[in-house]
């Protein structure tokens, strides 16, 4: 299979002197659901940035389907569509010529610009505000038209930074819908930067963690969760306790709202929990993660280089 | 991109210019037509029987071509600064820094669109003057000729402008210091035979003398200076300003970090 992106030993060091990116390399395979995860100024944006020609590298090489972004620009260009953190369209032209004029400029004529706005519009619930001018929109809806407008020349490399940021649970998951829909069945490569690492685990195969200009992982996702080898699980009791129960092998407490808190190590038998807590005449009536696998697994990255 | 997407792309950006300013008309066509025709009324009309006659034409025939002139100039410049800025503080010129547009087609749709409404409102400018004098054509060739790379170079001025602008302030700093001075110092008003010796020659470095004179001589046949002269200089400065304008896109100038 073809690579979609290959960074290779990607550097940016800004004006200012700030270093941030120390040698990056990633390789995203086509047809891949790929999250690159960091914290804040960890160099997310400044990679995917210099993918999209918005940020200048200061060394390294980078190939968009096989196209350098240094010598083939224009053919490596073709292949990409970005929705960038930030609202960055005319807020006062409407909806529907703001993502007409964006298939313009990939040289798409005006009738078939107009059958994929209206495509795109449709499938992302914005074809009713098409003649609205972009700054009445809600957030959300603002998020929906970049998606629209990043898609209208059909791109083969969706880049998406941060598409949920700001968005309700409601419109969050049927955007989910959407990005799973145009993966598996349009078969378009999606890289996606987010903070909601839910969101990662949910949508993602392949993950690469950044941090401080530096890859900390790259790997799939199944391999990264196998890497953390303890979770902590949220027991909702049926009668409040006291103090934490003794249980063998297992470290608990009660957090502050009087759940009980227990750690699981992936070795461990969860039934041997249940079994323990029987036998104390604890009645469970419900069990959550205390937080996303992946959470937890990349606080503790960024806290160990740290 | 081939010929046929690469066209596609210059008419997007041409087309967006346009629905542009004519969207917000209030601002861009109506002014200098107000403005204008208070210049015909005023010093045409009102003062210009008293002044008499200005190398051998009636006043308000005399300023009647440095006035169509100041119109394109400003509001070629006007257009490209604007916009160009306003997309750059929107940062809707992301939408066309990941598009595959090449930099030469930016510039030449940004500049078209500054030709546009540099021309559209030196005509509309041009029609309210026949309310006031009959206009003879000398050389129409000449009076388009002038105006139409007087509108390039202009626009071509204020994509720079734009390019190296970072706040609201710094698009209005040239044209109000430097774009009207020179203007209202380039002959609109007078013929530079009026003037010292001394400050005839200095007006010899205002540009904007060349294309006033060179845009008169092609509407009333009557010039301060060499007509072929002129031509040169607005030539030349059309296409260093062009590759100035290409340079500093190509460069990412405010624009890429």
């Amino acid at each position: 299979m073809n690579n979609a992106l290959t960074i290779t030993n990607l550097t940016k060091v800004y004006d200012n002197g700030f270093e941030a990116l120390k040698g990056v390399s990633l390789i995203v395979k086509q047809g891949d659901f790929f999250a690159l995860l960091g914290p804040n100024g960890a160099g997310k944006s400044t990679t995917l940035g210099i993918v999209s020609s918005l940020v200048n590298k200061t060394s390294g090489n980078v190939k968009v389907f096989g196209f350098d972004i240094e010598t083939e620009l224009v053919k490596a260009k073709t292949q990409l569509g970005v929705v960038p953190q930030e609202f960055n369209f005319n807020q006062f032209e409407k909806v529907f010529d703001i993502v007409v004029t964006q298939a313009g400029y990939y040289g798409i004529s005006a009738a078939d610009a107009k059958r994929s706005a209206e495509k795109y519009l449709k499938k992302l619930g914005l074809w009713d505000k098409r003649n609205e001018p972009a700054r009445l929109l809600s957030g959300g809806m603002k998020r929906r038209l970049m998606i629209a407008r990043a898609l209208v020349h059909e791109p083969k490399l969706l880049i998406l930074d941060e598409p949920t940021a700001g968005v309700d649970i409601e419109l969050r998951r049927s955007m989910w819908e959407f990005m799973r829909e145009l993966n598996e069945q349009q078969g378009t490569t999606i890289i996606l930067t987010t903070h909601y690492l839910e969101e990662a685990e949910a949508l993602c195969r392949n993950i690469a963690i950044i941090d401080q200009g530096r890859i900390l992982a790259n790997t799939s996702k199944k391999e990264l969760l196998q890497k953390l080898n303890a979770e902590t699980f949220v027991l909702d009791l049926k009668k409040s306790l006291e103090c934490a129960p003794k249980l063998v092998d297992f470290k608990c407490r009660l957090n502050q709202d009087g759940y009980l808190e227990v750690d699981v190590a992936q070795e461990q038998d969860i039934n041997s929990l249940f079994n323990q807590l029987s036998e104390q005449s604890i009645e469970v009536m419900s069990m959550r993660a205390a937080s996303s696998r992946l959470e937890e697994l990349f606080i503790r990255m960024v806290e160990g280089e740290e | 991109m081939g010929f046929d997407k690469t066209f596609i792309a210059f008419q997007t950006i041409v087309v967006k210019e346009i629905r542009r300013f004519m969207r917000i008309w209030v601002q861009t066509l109506l002014p200098p037509a107000i403005t204008m025709t208070l210049y015909f009324v005023i010093f045409g009309n009102l003062i210009g029987p008293r002044i008499g006659e200005m190398n051998g034409h009636k006043y308000m025939d005399f300023i009647v071509p440095g006035l169509i002139m100041m119109s394109v100039i400003t509001n070629s410049y006007a257009n490209v600064v604007s916009s160009f800025f306003g997309m750059k503080f929107q940062r809707s010129i992301e939408e066309l820094v990941v598009s595959p547009v090449p930099n030469w087609v930016i510039l030449t749709g940004y500049v078209t669109g500054g030709v546009v409404r540099g021309l559209a409102v030196g005509l509309i400018v041009t029609l309210l003057s026949l309310g006031f004098t009959d206009l003879q054509v000398h050389s129409p060739l000449i009076m388009f000729a002038v105006a139409l790379l007087t509108a390039i170079l202009f626009s071509l001025g204020g994509f720079i402008n734009a390019m190296f602008a970072t706040k609201f302030d710094d698009i209005s700093i040239v044209p109000t210091f430097i774009l009207t001075p020179l203007t209202y110092l380039g002959g609109v008003f007078y013929s530079i035979s009026l003037l010292p010796e001394f400050w005839q020659a200095v007006s010899l470095a205002n540009p904007i003398l060349y294309i006033v004179n060179a845009f008169r001589f092609g509407i009333l046949g009557v010039t301060d200076i060499n007509v072929g002269v002129a031509f040169m200089m607005i030539i030349g400065f059309t296409v260093a300003l062009f590759c100035v304008s290409l340079y500093l896109l190509n460069k990412g100038k405010g624009i890429r970090s």
